[in-house]
């Protein structure tokens, strides 16, 4: 029936699912904290084994200005690396899409560098670029893939009838990149940034422990490295803490943009009844 | 009907590289005015015929001739069976396409474009995406976009097959209309005995496995036409012609 308001069960049922849906993760998080320090004052452990969340959490803000230093750093080359992702995933996709040769002819290439892991790369790129390159050109190759196949995927699944159309009005080929298979292919890139977002993360702090163990860096990895070494385990866990936050920052403000740009037409991007 | 002929197909086949043969010695003239309608059984080859008129296909054999010159064969509309429409972009951007793709900028196509949606009353949708919309207010976009060029001819791929009944009889209506309107030419594709038999003044049954023309229906009832021609004996009689012919093509197919 419409036109009426719910009966007040159905709306009490409404408000339970919603309360449910946004609270309860909150509240089993705030439960796990609550364990986690009961646990550590009951059972006295020493914070060199495992440090309570209160105790991280003034680590944080007593460690903050070299925390957030590093935090500065590992940033700059997860969204350096991101942006150059994007454009070389991006770029490369287009090319493919528009050439088959080059398809054929360089997604091996591609495929080597997703398999191959980051952790084997890393040493061998350290002996032959300047350090800093080094861990960007790692954060690079993780996230590189996705964008690219997650692209190249989007770009080749253009509504058939779609295409069919462009060529009864003889579209070029630019055209039809432009106004059919770029806005086709913008769910799948979305998803392949949401996946890069945080493997380029992943891919700078895996390099960056590599370039630490060499002497050298001083993001968030570095710290982490460092902090073991000085048994500072309580900074590692705030380092570690602001690993996690970064991540699901990006990931988040990747899931934001989505919706933003999918919101009103794309399945992935619906909520709710319909 | 003595008019011109606009695309004149002589023996067409088409087979596929799976070694499907969708076409075999399809003859077939489309007059200038007709609205013709092809009718047939699923994959008996009448999309086929209609992507090879649009040129998105070509013939394995024979040739297909446009006596009018090349002017009419790029004035072309489509209309799908499935709406087709971009979903990322307003149902505006949707009709603008083919102005677009023709580098005819967007304030020279507002007064066109409103024009066509007026055709097909979607003017107070124009800003809507296509997800907003319901299926038959898809379709009339879809119309809408293929009749922005003022196409003489018009080629429809069962438009309306997934749409209820109430719609498909609405939207039929409206096709007469417009057909009047703009006085082009129309072919449609469809399963539906009684809509090629209320729309058309020819209708070309199908027999498949090859795909060929076995009946060519005249339908001898004046336009414009509404429920009354519906409800006419003429209306019945044409049914029971065109559906015996359809009966009598899948027959054709069993004893294969």
């Amino acid at each position: 029936m419409t036109g009426q308001s719910p009966p007040n069960s159905r709306r009490r049922l409404i408000l339970i699912e919603r309360l449910s849906e946004n609270i309860l993760p909150i509240l089993v998080f705030i439960a796990a904290l609550a364990i986690w320090e009961a646990l550590v004052w009951v059972k006295a452990i020493p914070p060199y084994i495992l440090p309570a969340p209160s105790r991280i959490a003034t680590t944080l803000l007593a460690d903050w200005e070299t925390l957030s230093a590093s935090l500065f750093v590992t940033l700059r080359i997860t969204f350096a690396a991101l942006f150059a992702a994007m454009i070389g995933g991006v770029g490369l996709a287009i090319i493919f899409t528009q050439w088959k040769w080059a398809e054929r002819s360089f997604f091996p290439f591609a495929v080597i560098l997703q398999v191959t892991p980051i952790v084997a790369i890393a040493p061998l790129l350290l002996v032959y670029l300047d350090s800093s390159l080094a861990v960007l050109t790692c954060a690079f190759l993780v996230a590189f893939f996705p964008i690219l196949s997650n692209t190249a995927l989007g770009l080749a699944s253009a509504d058939r009838h779609l295409v069919d159309l462009f060529q009864l009005y003889r579209a070029s080929r630019w055209q039809e990149l432009l106004w059919l298979r770029l806005p086709a292919a913008l769910p799948y890139f979305l998803g392949g940034l949401r996946i890069g977002g945080g493997l380029a993360l992943i891919g700078a702090i895996v390099a960056e422990i590599a370039a630490g163990s060499a002497g050298q860096g001083a993001g968030l990895a570095f710290r982490i490295v460092e902090s073991g070494y000085r048994l500072n385990i309580p900074r590692m866990f705030a380092a570690l803490f602001l690993i996690s936050v970064t991540g699901i920052a990006i990931f988040l403000a990747f899931s934001f943009l989505s919706h933003l740009l999918l919101g009103r037409w794309h399945e992935s991007a619906h909520k709710g009844e319909r | 009907m003595t008019a011109a002929p606009l695309v004149q197909l002589h023996n067409i086949g088409k087979s596929f590289a799976n070694g499907v043969v969708a076409l075999e010695g399809l003859n077939l003239t489309i007059q200038s005015g007709d609205f013709l309608s092809l009718l047939g059984p699923s994959g008996c080859g009448k999309s086929t015929a209609l992507r090879l008129i649009a040129d998105l296909s070509s013939p394995s054999l024979g040739r297909i001739e446009w006596p009018q010159g090349e002017q009419a064969r790029q004035k072309i509309g489509f209309v799908f069976q499935d709406s087709t429409l971009m979903p990322w972009t307003s149902v505006f951007n949707n009709v603008f396409l083919p102005l677009r793709l023709a580098g005819v900028r967007k304030s020279e196509a507002d007064y066109r474009i409103h024009e066509a949606l007026d055709l097909v009353g979607l003017r107070a949708f124009e800003s809507a995406f296509p997800g907003e919309l319901s299926g038959g207010m898809k379709m009339r976009a879809s119309i809408a976009r293929a009749l922005i060029q003022r196409p003489q001819l018009l080629l429809m791929d069962e438009p309306f097959a997934a749409l209820d009944e109430i719609t498909r009889v609405k939207l039929n209506n409206d096709l007469l209309y417009l057909k009047a309107e703009l006085g082009m030419t129309i072919v449609f594709v469809t399963h539906s005995v009684y809509e090629s038999v209320y729309l058309s003044n020819r209708i070309a049954v199908f027999a498949s496995r090859p795909g060929r023309i076995v009946r060519m229906i005249e339908i001898d009832a004046p336009y414009p036409r509404d429920l009354n021609f519906r409800h006419s004996a003429l209306y019945a009689q044409c049914c029971k012609t065109a559906s015996e012919a359809l009966q009598g093509a899948m027959s054709l197919e069993d004893q294969l």
